[in-house]
């Protein structure tokens, strides 16, 4: 039996980035447009010789359906927790957390986990989605080991409904053999698509961070509502449009293959495409942009409680996390993950930026969420 | 009376489906429709017709797809036509099946599939990189409205070959033979005899590749990189990102109308076209 405890060696390392690499191109886009990610977990589970059986099924059934992001678990987590348990974690992928909630709003979501992020977790509890978390099935989370701000947003009104999964942030990744020089701010990145790398350029197919970015050029807050600073955002990005190479959040493989030199990058996306392609910079505005922290949770309609108790409690399990963290990349919060990690990957400026950097960083606000304004502006903005 | 009911027994099946799967979706989206989005998104009742004022924020959507539906239908028809023709009335016999296979072979993958296929070729180390080779410049393709012309158009070829394929295949060979015996040349036998027996299979091919593109959301998503947004794409934002459930409706709506208006349209075109054509066969 393998021994799912041991330390992650280098060759191993390098077996799981690049796996995760083949594996990446093009998978969010593939589940996120055609629900096959849903159709096929459907399926799984509706063949009984697809089903594992184990030992403990009895108690915790035998599957668990996890609603997450693109590229951000180690399949032989869900293998080595299906070996334990007996169940088996359907994954069903996400583009962004409009969706979630959209799919949760809708009801019929059958999932048992979902990772919102931060700043959703107080609109979920609003609509009464998300279920409290009971501590005495989470044994392995411990709250002395994080930093509080990324903690902290999954209490709401005292009560726990969310432990940390992963924190990043939302920056800018670039061919330097394209720059003249790199790139530090929000403002430059939207002036050189209008100019030099005009069609070359992608922002996310997400409202927080495209409008959150833009409203950035001009020094507003990244979480802005306000009529009239948005209505400067919408402004700036109607006049990059034409210049975009695509509205997306699928950017790894046109900027693996040249077809778009610029794009607003994610962290651990930033390190993946960093570390294949050295040419490949990331970098976080220094005009600010988003610092955030995903979290898992149970949604108030779990139809496997009892696995999805078992499956978080497993996943973060600081040996499993820390073999988590380097299969995707992503930093983590827990200080007994990180005390597991190499102190490369802790030193890593892409994934550890200055603290000056950080902190100019906001983290989302529920408001963006659910103000129509920014939903609207940024539909606006896609049907241009 | 016992026939009578026998009557309403037999359309009840019929009936049923239509009621629950037609009818009464459509009556939920009109009601919505004039409707407004809840606080946290979603959908509060009311009865408004704001969602409808707020359409022309979604006329580029309108636009594109007003636009690259009909010219998908026309090259696609421009392509199909020689093709058919081919496969009816050209083709070696012993080959016609095999060939008929082959143009069905794609729909065994998935369009999703083929449409990566085609980001691939359209994208910067694809057709373009040829294209430079030979000294054309840079030229980009991919996220244009010409990819997605091209994706539809390849997506959608075989729903256009097969009616314009059978109506040329059950073509009655006497009829040419006579058109030439009384003089005519090819060009002229094939305008006046052969064209407008395949217009059926023309008006099938063309009506069912419109309606499908008229609601296509899968191309222009993949192959136009969120620029060239159809009123589909436009849709999907609206339910699964602004989640402006009333709006979404409107849009619906609007979207069934159009497609209803033009539909009827081209109906009454083409029977026009088809009692003309007999008038002059009278002649």
């Amino acid at each position: 039996m393998q021994d799912d405890n041991a330390p992650i060696s280098r060759r191993k390392f390098a077996e799981e980035l690049e796996r995760y690499r083949k594996g990446s191109v093009s998978r969010r886009h593939f589940l996120g447009v055609t629900g096959l990610g849903t159709a096929m977990a459907v399926m799984a589970g509706a063949m009984p010789m697809m089903r594992p059986r184990g030992a403990h099924a009895a108690e915790l059934g035998d599957r668990a359906v996890l609603a997450t992001w693109p590229n951000y678990h180690d399949p032989e987590s869900f293998a080595a927790f299906q070996k334990a348990t007996g169940v088996a974690t359907q994954v069903n992928v996400f583009g962004s957390n409009e969706e979630m909630l959209a799919k949760l709003q809708a009801g019929g979501s059958g999932w048992d986990v979902f990772v919102p992020t931060n700043y959703t977790i107080t609109t979920y509890v609003e609509a009464d989605l998300i279920e409290p978390l009971d501590l005495s099935k989470l044994p392995n989370y411990d709250p002395a080991a994080f930093e509080a701000r990324f903690a902290d947003a999954g209490t709401v009104d005292g009560k726990l409904y969310a432990v940390p999964k992963n924190w990043g942030t939302t920056g800018m990744a670039w061919d330097s053999t394209k720059a003249k020089a790199p790139f530090t701010s929000w403002k430059e990145f939207f002036d050189i698509t209008m100019t030099d790398f005009s069609g070359r350029t992608m922002v996310h197919d997400y409202q927080l961070t495209t409008i959150g970015n833009a409203l950035k050029y001009y020094g507003y807050s990244f979480n802005s509502v306000d009529p009239k600073e948005l209505a400067d955002a919408e402004n700036l990005l109607l006049q990059v449009k034409p210049h975009l190479f695509a509205i997306s959040s699928d950017y790894q493989p046109p900027m693996r293959n040249g077809d778009a030199w610029l794009t607003m990058c994610w962290t651990g996306e930033g390190k993946q495409m960093n570390r294949d392609m050295p040419e490949i910079h990331f970098a976080l505005g220094k005009d600010g942009g988003e610092i955030w922290s995903d979290y898992y949770a149970i949604p108030k309609s779990a139809p496997h409680r009892e696995a999805a108790y078992a499956l978080i409690n497993f996943l973060i399990d600081p040996q499993v996390n820390a073999r988590e963290a380097t299969a995707h990349g992503f930093p983590v919060a827990d200080s007994r993950v990180n005390a597991l990690l190499p102190k490369d990957v802790l030193e890593d400026p892409i994934l550890y930026p200055a603290a000056d950097l950080l902190n100019a960083q906001e983290f989302g606000a529920a408001a963006t969420l659910t103000d129509p304004n920014r939903a609207e502006l940024m539909a606006r903005f896609k049907s241009a | 009376m016992t026939k009578g009911r026998a009557r309403w027994l037999l359309l009840g099946p019929a009936g049923l489906w239509y009621a629950a799967l037609l009818v009464l979706p459509l009556a939920v989206v009109l009601v919505y429709s004039l409707g407004e989005r809840a606080p946290a998104g979603g959908y509060a009742p009311a009865l408004t017709l704001a969602q409808y004022a707020n359409l022309g924020s979604r006329w580029a959507a309108f636009q594109n797809t007003l636009l690259l539906a009909p010219a998908g239908t026309l090259a696609a028809l421009l392509i199909a036509y020689p093709l058919a023709y081919f496969l009816a009335v050209r083709a070696n016999p012993r080959w016609r099946t095999l060939l008929l296979v082959l143009v069905i072979v794609p729909f065994w993958t998935s369009i999703l599939i083929r449409s990566y296929a085609w980001i691939f070729l359209l994208g910067g180390r694809g057709i373009p990189a040829l294209l430079s080779d030979l000294g054309l410049g840079d030229i980009r393709l991919i996220n244009t409205p010409f990819a997605v012309l091209v994706g539809i158009v390849y997506g959608y070829l075989p729903l256009m070959v097969f009616p314009i394929y059978v109506s040329l295949e059950k073509l009655d060979k006497r009829l040419l033979e006579a058109s030439s015996d009384l003089g005519a040349a090819p060009w002229r036998s094939f305008l006046q005899v052969t064209l407008p027996l395949s217009l059926p299979g023309v008006a099938t091919g063309s009506m069912l590749v419109f309606i499908l593109l008229m609601g296509e959301y899968l191309i222009p998503q993949m192959l136009g990189g969120g620029k060239v947004f159809f009123v589909g794409n436009a849709l999907v934002d609206l339910f699964l990102q602004s989640r402006n459930w009333a709006f979404g409706s409107a849009m619906a709506v609007t979207l069934v109308a159009i497609m209803l208006v033009t539909v009827t349209l081209y109906m009454r075109f083409l029977r026009r076209i088809g009692a003309a054509r007999d008038d002059t066969g009278l002649m």
